[in-house]
């Protein structure tokens, strides 16, 4: 199984996020950090809000915000299902933060209803996934 | 007999003024049924995906779960049925054929000795039985032909919500969807399918029995996974069957309109026949009045 790679499949539920070959993909479960590398048996998981991190062969690392969803493994196929899945790279840093910033403060004001947590959620996610990808650069 | 010049000309004038109505309309369709084909080929991974998760929990997790599972023993007495139309007309026979299929399935399900309850969304199809007297226990409108994930949200969880009622308050037992499938911009066909309890084979998505292997991980475990996935797998049906009877209902106004203002250019070039042949009729009149006049007062001259 030396040669073999991971096809990893990251849908938004409006588009397809990102596509292709990978030899690692690393995300946060309700449990905890997982890696999956090629082989994984079949699994399937909850995620919390994160920056899921794929390993491409070229050695590229994709950094993708995911505000919850679902991990699936299959024979080699990776489905990350997130319903506002975005690239790391195509979130500007600032602009997460000031979502975030935002967002906190709408929580802090006492507006604790299923969207404004639902928008917490994903700003710290894309704040997350952008910092990591500036740090890699 | 011909009617008046006048009158011709006044026709010609109104069906000039229709066919550039339905013209603009056409042309609008046909700008906003390819976003509208964009937005539905988009949302299609995440379906497939969620598919495939969900069939894997219902098949290999062996989890009782209310969602997958009919209650008491399996007997159905009472069905959910959402029917999607459009809020307004010209767009051919599209709301009634959704609607025609929904009262096939109704008969059906009735015969099966079902109680069925209806959820509209489409000021069409809540006209229609409200006109025929006949029961909704929910209803949408005005965004028939642009839906948003938000509005599949509520749909679903007010569904979501009465599936898990118990019968004695109001629950349903199965929820059946009613809606128009884009085949492509010629075809649109209505299409009447089982949301829930789940149907762990649904044709060309499916991953076959052999393709997937039956020891499955769940994290943290199956019954909290399938918690989770499952309101989120009937919102993105609902989503789904939005986006495909909003293209499809785009597809069928611009052929619509476009069998309109051909007609009405074929009425215009008819009326524009018929308005010559008045005039020429007129004028050959008013000579031989003007003719035979002459001639009557040189007759009346000669025999003086």
């Amino acid at each position: 199984m030396a040669e073999a790679v991971l096809y990893v499949d990251v849908v938004a539920a409006d588009r397809r996020v990102w596509e292709g070959e990978a030899v690692s993909v690393i995300a946060r479960t309700t449990e905890g950090d997982v890696g999956i590398l090629p082989g994984h048996e079949p699994f399937l998981a909850l995620l919390v809000p994160c920056a899921a991190e794929i390993l491409t062969p070229d050695g590229l690392r994709e950094i993708i915000a995911v505000d919850g969803g679902f991990l699936s493994v299959a024979e080699n196929r990776v489905a990350i299902l997130s319903q506002y899945g975005s690239l790391a790279r195509e979130i500007g840093l600032a602009s997460a933060e000031k979502e975030l910033a935002s967002a906190e403060k709408a929580l802090n004001e006492g507006d604790v209803d299923a969207a404004t947590q639902q928008h917490y959620h994903r700003a710290s996610a894309q704040v997350k996934a952008a910092r990591r990808a500036e740090s890699l650069h | 007999m011909p009617a008046s010049l006048r009158e011709l000309r006044q026709r010609r004038k109104s069906v000039t003024a229709t066919k550039k109505i339905t013209r603009a309309m056409e042309l609008i369709a046909a700008s906003r049924v390819v976003k509208a084909q964009q937005a539905a080929q988009a949302g299609e991974p995440y379906i497939t995906e969620l598919i495939r998760a969900v069939s894997a929990v219902a098949t290999y997790s062996h989890a009782d779960h209310p969602l997958t599972a009919h209650p008491e023993g399996g007997e159905v007495r009472r069905v959910a049925m959402l029917l999607i139309t459009s809020d307004r007309g010209m767009n051919g026979a599209y709301s009634s054929n959704a609607i025609k299929t929904a009262a096939r399935l109704r008969q059906r399900l009735e015969n099966e000795g079902k109680e069925v309850v209806r959820y509209i969304v489409g000021r069409k199809a809540i006209g229609y039985l409200k006109f025929r007297g006949l029961s909704v226990r929910k209803s949408w409108d005005g965004f028939s032909d642009a839906p948003t994930y938000a509005h599949a949200q509520e749909i679903a969880d007010t569904l979501i919500a009465d599936f898990l009622k118990p019968y004695e308050e109001g629950g349903v037992d199965e929820i059946w969807g009613v809606y128009t499938r884009m085949e492509s911009m010629i075809t649109q066909s209505p299409r009447a399918r089982r949301l829930l309890p789940l149907e762990i084979v649904q044709g060309v998505h499916e991953p076959k029995p052999g393709e997937m292997l039956p020891l499955y991980e769940f994290e943290p475990d199956p019954e909290t996974v399938l918690d989770e996935l499952l309101p989120l797998y009937v919102r993105s049906r609902v989503w789904f069957y939005l986006l495909q009877s909003a293209a499809s209902q785009l597809a069928s106004q611009q052929r619509a309109m476009k069998s309109a203002t051909d007609n009405a250019q074929q009425l215009i070039e008819r009326l524009t026949r018929e308005a010559n042949q008045a005039r020429q009729a007129e004028i050959t009149q008013e000579i031989s009045e003007i003719v035979g006049g002459a001639g009557a007062l040189a007759e009346a001259a000669a025999q003086e």
